[in-house]
Parts: structure tokens; sequence; C-alpha cells
């Protein structure tokens, strides 16, 4: 079964990937004893100009997920495409070309800099790498393009990243991506290290910056509300699998599957009236280590409509019809009737 | 700038009325640096009363983190401080560290951002509980370990004896801010100060420790001092809110009045930078643009002389906001009976709108 | 630190107008222990290429009836037991050192930094390989090694020169190796990977430079060893052959001569003492006027208050904020 649902053409597509890490026995002969499982099957569209939010928890595999389907982890099974080539078969050279075409912004602004290369050489990175804007002029002329693109002063190439606010740098950082003018940017945590009001002016740009330039984002966060600010679709991870996927304001705004309810039932919302007439889902204990993954729905250890089938069988992503996909056994049964108080509570005034 | 405002009688949110755990005075603090000497936290007054929660916002470079560190006396000693800061009725303020090691950890705790290094990573969590005991009770070791059992068991450990010989990196993140807060409040503190204790732990974890404070806090009638940068967090917790910029306080009140009708340019700012809808009504719309605060904080070592707020405020147009500090007034009162009670919401604009 | 960025106009940038090298130079001669430093060096060089027309007198004219005299104005540091002008052996000895500390250290660094950064960027059976070969070095005594390398060579300044740069190998290689691990996890590095940067590039361009700091400080503790190792096998006959002078063989002949005549091991002791100390003050200040971030505290520190320490400034920047 595929994920695809109504139309639109895919520019990223996964089908059953897998990314484990081997864990390894102390001593010399190391052998693999386990796997830490932190990307477990996964089918996943992602449509061109489109954002797709993809949320869980630290530790849910979603930042795996999102360097696996650029190749910066090697995937363990299961396929990548992109724009209809098979990223898990490109030699030196189409990875390469790959790297041109699929970038990524990261989360730290402060650790994503080298700190002893002016900015603007950071942004000429990938011109120099793939030999674009051949000269030093047509290079720094792109350098001053790129800068001002993303709302900085051209004059400030030479300066070093120390010089920089956290917004500030996160701004060179996506002029760096953006530079070999890819088509699909993942956004790895892209404003969690960033102040408020200093988020909402990445959120602007990177949104400014997709209708400009036709971009299609993979939007990798812990944090709801941003997500579902910028994405079209969300897909929600949950210990190394994709638990519901659907619009934006289908899985914001009626989740189908415990754990999203949970999720967005835990998200602080800025409105003290709210806040009090809020029923909180507070989820037991911790999550599962991804190297001990429980049998049958990996969700069935922490979750609140627990029964029979659960701990046997793992439910598939199933769609009810209406493109929301949600891997749950009672996925048509609670789905019914949740949603309305947690959509409540999620609303400002 | 607090001296035109006297402040109002003590009287908690919720509580009876009750003398206040912890009053600050205009509370300052200056540190030498090469740049010139930087104003960090510039004059700020507050109460805080048995069992109410105080939340101090901003962001980074605010000063709300210094601000608490200088109650407890954990700045550098480049840093003066003045102001006074009344602990039941002791000033914490010039304490000597010997005077202030009685009061750390027994009449104030302080739970971290940070759970991962906020613990010694090769001792047990019960000896790092029992230490605590055991320098401030003259508890014998036994019973000590047997109250941190008991208070394992209280933060919500399953297995509080089992987790007594735990190591923390055996422990999940939630857990070790659990066994912070254990640690915390191993002193039965009349006050706990939470320095972005929920920010490094995923939003379900936050929902679980938010619930354990908010429980303890009304079982043993702490006061809280919540210092964040999350408004969401603010929203859910916090009786009273002190908005931080600058050193400054620019805005508090009683949460709702805060958040309903926010009277510093800055807090309204604020608000709106959040993308804060996750309910259904925007099916098809395009979400709209975010509200953006342009250009950075000042640095505490280059102050405006006026309004600390006035470089980057959309809606400057008082000659005096760039000259003259405005003053925390009052912006409403609520009234009962047709008396004002309980606290007054003040700003520090000399912006008009939002002013009765 | 932030609102400097916003105000293009206010503060100096360190520019393409400008080279950077000029820049650098420029901020190491205001730092005025490493100009001391360049100072000395400098001199040690001079002396080490125009040592002939100097020395007052040749390194090996022998005058026993003038030997072991104390320092006077026609031997200002005195004479040796062979009657030898000590300042004309100090003087023609400055080349050997300078030579044996150069070359020596030069072979370590080139080494040990080449194997300990293929070592720390690849990991795995390189790096087991690479570092089990190092530790296999370490474990022999120092000078057992030299002597074991020389032994094989056959003695000689050069052999030594390579038996010392051997023995340094291992050091250069272990702390390049940590540095280089520690630079590798780095977000930048991830990052300039994920457009598509080659591992040479990465190597070159961003890993060396931001690992360079410890191997820079290493460089100029080895270099002080590499001097005094000198002396040492010279002293056992395997180094510079006599009467060549060194100031290690110098050092360590005077040494049997300490309570008669003092002057002949002070001085050569206080040229090494001096060379070593100018390596390594010179390789603290280089090391902070290639840090960026240092660099703008120099700046801004010299702009501001003029007294006060770089390092404690930026501290307190980044506490402040």
């Amino acid at each position: 079964m595929t994920i695809e649902n109504g139309g639109g053409d895919v520019l990223v597509s996964a089908r059953g990937l897998k990314v484990h890490f081997p864990v390894r026995s102390k001593g010399l002969r190391r052998r693999q004893v386990g796997a830490v499982r932190a990307v477990d099957g996964v089918d996943l569209d992602i449509r061109r100009g489109e954002t797709l939010g993809l949320v869980g928890e630290s530790g849910c595999g979603k930042s795996t997920l999102g360097n696996a389907l650029l190749r910066l982890v090697e995937p363990t099974a299961g396929t990548v495409t992109f724009d209809g080539t098979d990223v898990t078969a490109l030699d030196r050279r189409g990875l390469r070309s790959l790297r041109r075409r699929a970038v990524m912004v990261f989360q730290d602004p402060y650790a994503s800099l080298d700190p002893r290369i002016p900015v603007g050489r950071t942004v000429a990175e990938p011109l120099e790498v793939h030999g674009l804007h051949p000269g030093a002029q047509a290079r720094a002329a792109r350098v001053a393009e790129l800068l001002e693109l993303v709302g900085l002063d051209p004059g400030v190439a030479g300066r070093y990243p120390h010089e920089f606010s956290g917004g500030q740098r996160q701004r060179i950082g996506i002029a760096r991506a953006l530079a070999g003018e890819p088509d699909f940017v993942v956004c790895d945590e892209a404003i969690a290290s960033l102040d408020v009001s200093v988020q909402a002016q990445v959120l602007n740009l990177l949104r400014r910056l997709q209708r400009q330039l036709g971009l299609t984002y993979l939007f990798v966060s812990h944090d709801l509300a941003a997500v579902r600010h910028v994405s079209d679709r969300i897909a929600v991870m949950y210990l190394g699998s994709v638990v519901e996927v659907g619009t934006a304001a289908q899985v914001a705004g009626r989740p189908r599957h415990p754990y999203t309810r949970a999720l967005l039932s835990a998200v602080p919302v800025p409105s003290p009236g709210a806040e009090r007439g809020r029923e909180r889902i507070v989820l037991r204990g911790d999550v599962p280590s991804a190297a001990a993954v429980p049998s049958g729905c990996r969700f069935r250890t922490r979750c609140p409509d627990v029964f029979e089938p659960c701990p046997v069988v793992a439910p598939a992503l199933a769609d009810r019809g209406d493109g929301q996909l949600a891997a749950c056994h009672l996925h048509g049964v609670v789905g019914e009737r949740v949603p309305a108080d947690v959509a409540e509570a999620g609303r400002l005034p | 700038m607090s001296a035109q405002t006297p402040q109002p009688a003590p009287q908690p949110a919720r509580e009876g009325a009750r003398q206040p755990v912890l009053s600050v005075r205009d509370l300052r603090v200056r540190m030498g640096t090469p740049r010139g000497v930087a104003e960090i936290v510039n004059g700020l007054d507050y109460d805080v009363h048995p069992g109410e929660t105080v939340a101090v916002v901003g962001e980074s470079g605010s000063g709300k983190s210094v601000s608490v560190m200088a109650l407890m006396g954990l700045l550098p000693r480049t840093a003066t401080v003045t102001g006074t800061a009344e602990f039941e009725g002791r000033d914490l303020v010039g304490m000597s560290d010997a005077q202030l090691r009685t009061v750390r950890g027994n009449g104030i705790s302080m739970v971290f951002q940070d759970p991962m290094t906020s613990l010694n990573p090769v001792l047990t969590v019960g000896r790092q509980i029992t230490e605590g005991l055991l320098a401030h009770g003259d508890l014998p070791k036994r019973a000590a370990t047997e109250r941190a059992a008991e208070l394992l068991g209280e933060v919500g450990f399953p297995d509080p004896r089992g987790a007594l010989d735990r190591y923390p990196h055996q422990l999940s993140g939630g857990m070790r801010q659990r066994v912070m807060i254990a640690i915390a409040l191993a002193g039965r503190p009349r006050l706990l100060i939470a320095d972005e204790a929920t920010t490094a732990l995923d939003v379900t974890v936050q929902a679980q420790i938010l619930e354990l404070v908010a429980r303890l806090q009304a079982e043993h009638g702490t006061g809280v001092i919540w210092i964040t940068h999350d408004l969401g967090v603010v929203a859910g917790i916090a009786d009273r809110v002190l908005v931080m910029y600058g050193g400054r306080c620019v805005e508090d009140g009683v949460v709702d009045d805060v958040f309903d009708a926010p009277a510093h340019p800055y807090t309204r700012g604020l608000l709106g930078a959040l993308p804060a809808r996750l309910g259904p009504e925007l099916d098809a719309e395009e979400p709209p643009e975010l509200v953006t605060i342009p250009g950075t904080p000042p640095l505490p070592t280059d102050l405006p002389p006026g309004c600390v707020f006035w470089p980057r405020c959309p809606v400057r147009s008082d000659p005096r906001c760039e000259r003259e500090q405005p003053p925390l007034l009052e912006v409403s009162r609520p009234q009962v009976g047709g008396r004002p009670a309980g606290l007054p919401h003040r700003a520090a604009t000399w912006c008009s709108e939002g002013r009765p | 630190m932030s609102a400097a960025a916003d105000a293009p106009a206010r503060g100096r940038a360190l520019t393409a107008e400008v080279p950077r090298w000029r820049v650098t130079l420029g901020l190491l001669a205001r730092t005025p222990t490493a100009a001391a430093a360049a100072l000395v060096l400098l001199t040690v060089v001079l002396v080490a290429l125009f040592d002939d027309q100097l020395a007052p007198a040749g390194p090996n004219d022998v005058d026993v009836q003038a030997r072991l005299q104390g320092p006077s104005a026609e031997h200002p540091f005195g004479t040796d037991d062979l009657g030898r002008d000590v300042l004309s052996r100090v003087l023609l000895g400055a080349q050997v050192s300078l030579r044996v500390g150069l070359v020596a250290v030069g072979i370590s660094l080139v080494v040990g930094t080449l194997v300990g950064t293929l070592a720390g960027f690849y990991g795995r059976w390189v790096d087991s390989l690479l570092m089990r070969l190092m530790d296999v070095l370490f474990a022999f005594p120092a000078l057992l090694l030299a002597i074991a390398v020389l032994a094989v060579l056959g003695p000689g300044a050069t052999n030594a020169m390579i038996a010392i740069g051997i023995t340094y190998t291992p050091v250069f290689a272990r702390v390049s190796r940590a540095a280089v691990l520690g630079v590798r996890e780095q977000v930048y590095v991830r990052a300039s990977r994920s457009v598509g940067a080659s591992d040479a590039r990465l190597l070159l361009r961003h890993v060396l430079p931001n690992a360079a700091p410890p191997i820079l400080v290493q460089t100029s503790v080895s270099l002080a060893f590499a001097v005094l190792a000198e002396a040492a096998l010279s002293f056992a006959g395997l180094g510079i052959q006599p009467p060549a002078p060194s100031w290690g063989g110098m050092l360590a002949s005077g040494r049997g001569f300490l309570e008669q005549a003092w002057w002949m091991a002070v001085f050569p002791g206080l040229a090494i003492f001096l060379l070593v100390l100018s390596f390594n003050l010179l390789g603290d200040g280089l090391r902070d006027v290639l840090d960026p971030q240092q660099r703008s505290a120099m700046e801004a520190g010299r702009r501001r208050i003029r007294s006060r320490g770089k390092a404690e400034a930026a501290a307190d920047a980044r506490g402040a904020a």
C-alpha cells in the first residue's frame, strides 16, 4: 500500500525505509548483539512544492529519516526515490548532483557555521563544490544575491559567524542551503534553537522563499504549533515509524491516532483561559528504547486505549477515504468521538 | 522607576492573605566587561506568595535567569547586585556565602534546564538526594535514605527503592528532571525556582512535569518562580507573569490580564509571533504571516536611554520614548464591589494603546 | 555580540581590502609577549645566518692556557675546559639547535598530524591500525627509541633530527587525532558534507583549521623538547659530533664543571631557555590571533578598555549573554 493520495506530483518518496544502527558487544570481537531501529519501515511521499511537516518527540527517528532521505545516513533497507531516481543506488557522481538539488538546514545556528571561515565563503561553498558561477567576481555577486535573498546586508560577507545573532546565523545557513538552487530542503529542527520572535522571522522567511523559489520542504520539528503553521501536510512519527499522515488541518485539528491526540493535548497554548478548560491526555511512562521495540503496535505500552489485538498485530497505516491515514486498530472507532475536545483546547479564543 | 508605584498590599492570587515568601525590590545586577558595564537587571519589583506561581518570561539575554541567580548568590564575583530580596524577612542580597548556604536547598531550591548536566554522572541517584538531606538536616543516614525513597515516590518513580541505586545515565530525560525536583524538594523549600526546567523536555514529558509541580505545590503551599521563554507554559501554570526585556520588567500582572490585553508593544509582539493555532478551523486557508519583531534585543552594555524597546518598537510615537524611561504604571486593576482588589496589571510604556 | 552585525558600518570588518595575513601580523605585533618572542626568534635566525661574521673567535680555537676563565672583556661568556670562547660557541651553536628543533619537529608534525588526522577522520580500522602503530612507538621510552633509531641509521646531526622526529611523532598523532575527533562531529562539518563537499575539502577547509590550536600548542612544546633531546643525544655521543658546537652538547659538557665554571652551562642553558620560551609565547600568540572570536575580542578590547585580558573579555561577553 502507498501513502500517495489525492494526486500531486511526487518529488521524494520512501518505501519500506529502514535505518538500523548496530549495537555491538563490548570487548575485542564486537559482535553485533542488536540494533537500534531508528527508522523502521517508513513509507512516505513528499509532493513537489509542498511542505510536509514531520513531528515526533526526541528519539522517534524523525531526524534520522530526514538524513536518510538525503542519504546523509545510509539506509539499512528500503528505497528512497528523488525525482524519479533511486537515491540508494547513486554512485559518487550521482550523489554529488543530489547534494546540489537536495539540501538541509540544520538546527543549531551556532554550531552549523565554521567559526574560522567568513560567512561569505560558507555561503559560497556549494558554488565551489559544484563549480557554479565560476570566477571570483561572479561568485561574489551570487553570494551577495543570496545574502540579500535571506534578508541580510550583502556587505557582511567578510564577517565571521560569532559576529552574528542566532537568527542571522540561521539566515546564513539558509543562504548556504539555497546557493546551489536546490529543489528539496530538509529543515531539521531549523527553528528549535531560536527565540520566539526570531522563530517567527525565520518561519516567515522560509515560507517566502518557498513561494519565491518553488521549493519543496520537509519540515522536521518537535514543535507542533510551528509545524501546523508551515505545513501543508503533517506526518507524525513514534518510535521509528509513521503513525499518522494527513493534511495539516486533519492531523492538527482532528487527530485519529491516540499518540497524535496525546501529543496535541500536551502542547501548551498561550491562552490562560484555554489552558484552564483543557483536558490533558498525560501519557504514562517513557518512550521505549528503539533497541527493544514492543511487539504489535509500538505505541501500545503507553496507549490509553489499548485492547486485545494491539500486542499481537502491528497496525498498518489505513485510509478511511479522506486521505488521513492512521496506524491504529481503533482507527475509525476512536477517530469518531475524540477530536472535538482536543481541537477545542487547541484553538485560540 | 518603581518608586512611583508603591507596591499594593500583598494579596496573593489564590491563597488567603498571607505574607509573601519572597519580596524583591529594585533588584539590579551590573557586571563589568571589556565592552563596558553591562546592566543586566535593572530594577525588578515583585512578590511571591505561598502557593503562588510567578512566571518570568523573556527571550535570551533579557536578564531573566540572571535575576534569580542573583537571589541565590550564584553569580560570578564580577557582578554587583543591589536592591533587596527579602525571603521570610531576611535580605538575600548581601548575605554572606555561609548564610546563603543555609538558605539554598533548604528554604529556596532551584531546578535547572538541563537534567543531563545538573546531575553528577558518577553518583547514584540515592547519593545525590541524601547528600542534601545530610548536609542540612541532622538526619541519620538510614533515615535520609528512607526519606530519599519517599521523595522519589512523591515525584512519580514507580519503584523508588530500586531507583535509589540507579545512575543518571540509566534514566530518561524526564526521569532525571524528576530526580532534580526530588532533590529540590528534599529540604522542604518554601520557594522553588525553576529556570527553564522543562525546556529540554518533550511536550508529553513536559506535561507530566508541569502536572507534578502543580500537585506538589498544592500539597505543600510552595511559592514558585518559573522562568521560561515559553508563553504556552506560562499560560498553563502561572498565577502572575512578569515580562522581561533588556533587563527591565516591561509588563506584569495577573496572567489573564496580561495575555488577554497585553499593554506593552513587546508583549503584544511576542504573543503575535507565536504560531499558535492547532484547531481545525484553518482547513483550506493559507495561515497568516506571523507578526515579527524586527532587529535584535539591545546589548546590556549598550541600553537605549529611553524605553528599552524603543529601537524595535513598531508603534513608537511619543517623543518621550527615545529619551525617557517609562515607569511601570498601572494599566488596570481588578475591581470587586467597586473597590480595587488583587494585584494591578502594570506596563512600562509611553504607548497609550491598551491603557484605560 | 549581535548588534555589531546589525550595523555593518560600525566596527572595522576584516574584509577583503586588507589581506588576512597582514591583519594577522598586525594583531600579532600588537600582542606584547608574542611580539617580543618574534623579535627573539628573529635575532636567533639572524645569528644563525651570520654566525661567522658575529663570532669573535672560531668555535674550536683551543687555548689551553686560558681554560675555564670566567666572563671578561675578552671572553664575555668565559671559556670552557679547553679554553674555547663560550660566546662564539653559543653563537655558532644557534644554527645547529635551531635546525635540529625545526627539522625534527617538522618531521613529527607532518607525519604525526597526517596519521592522527586520517585516524580521527576515518575511524574504524584505519584508526585502529594507525593508532596501535603509534602506541607501539609511544611505549618505548623516548630516548631509548631515539638511540635505537640512531643505532640503525648511524650517528650524526641529520640522523639525530630524524630520530627525534620519529620519537615525537606519536604525540602529534594523538593530539591531532583527539582534536580531529572533536571537530569531525561538529555540525558545520556535516553541513559542508551535506552540500556535497569531498573528504579532502572537509579535511583541509574545515577539520584541520579547527583542529589546529592544540596541534600548534604541541608544536611549541615539542620544539622545546627537541632542543633538549638533541642535548641528550649529543651527550650520549650520538647527536652532533664534537667538536662541532651545539647548545645541548655544551650544556651537557658544562654540567661536569658547574662548580668551577658555571658559565659553561649557564650561557648555553640561557640560550635554550630563551629559544624555547619564545617558541611557546609565539605559539600562544598565533593561536589567539588565528581564532576569529579572540581576534574580535582583541580588537574590541583595544578599542574600549586597553588594560583587560582578552580571554577574560570573551568569557565575560559570553556570561553576559
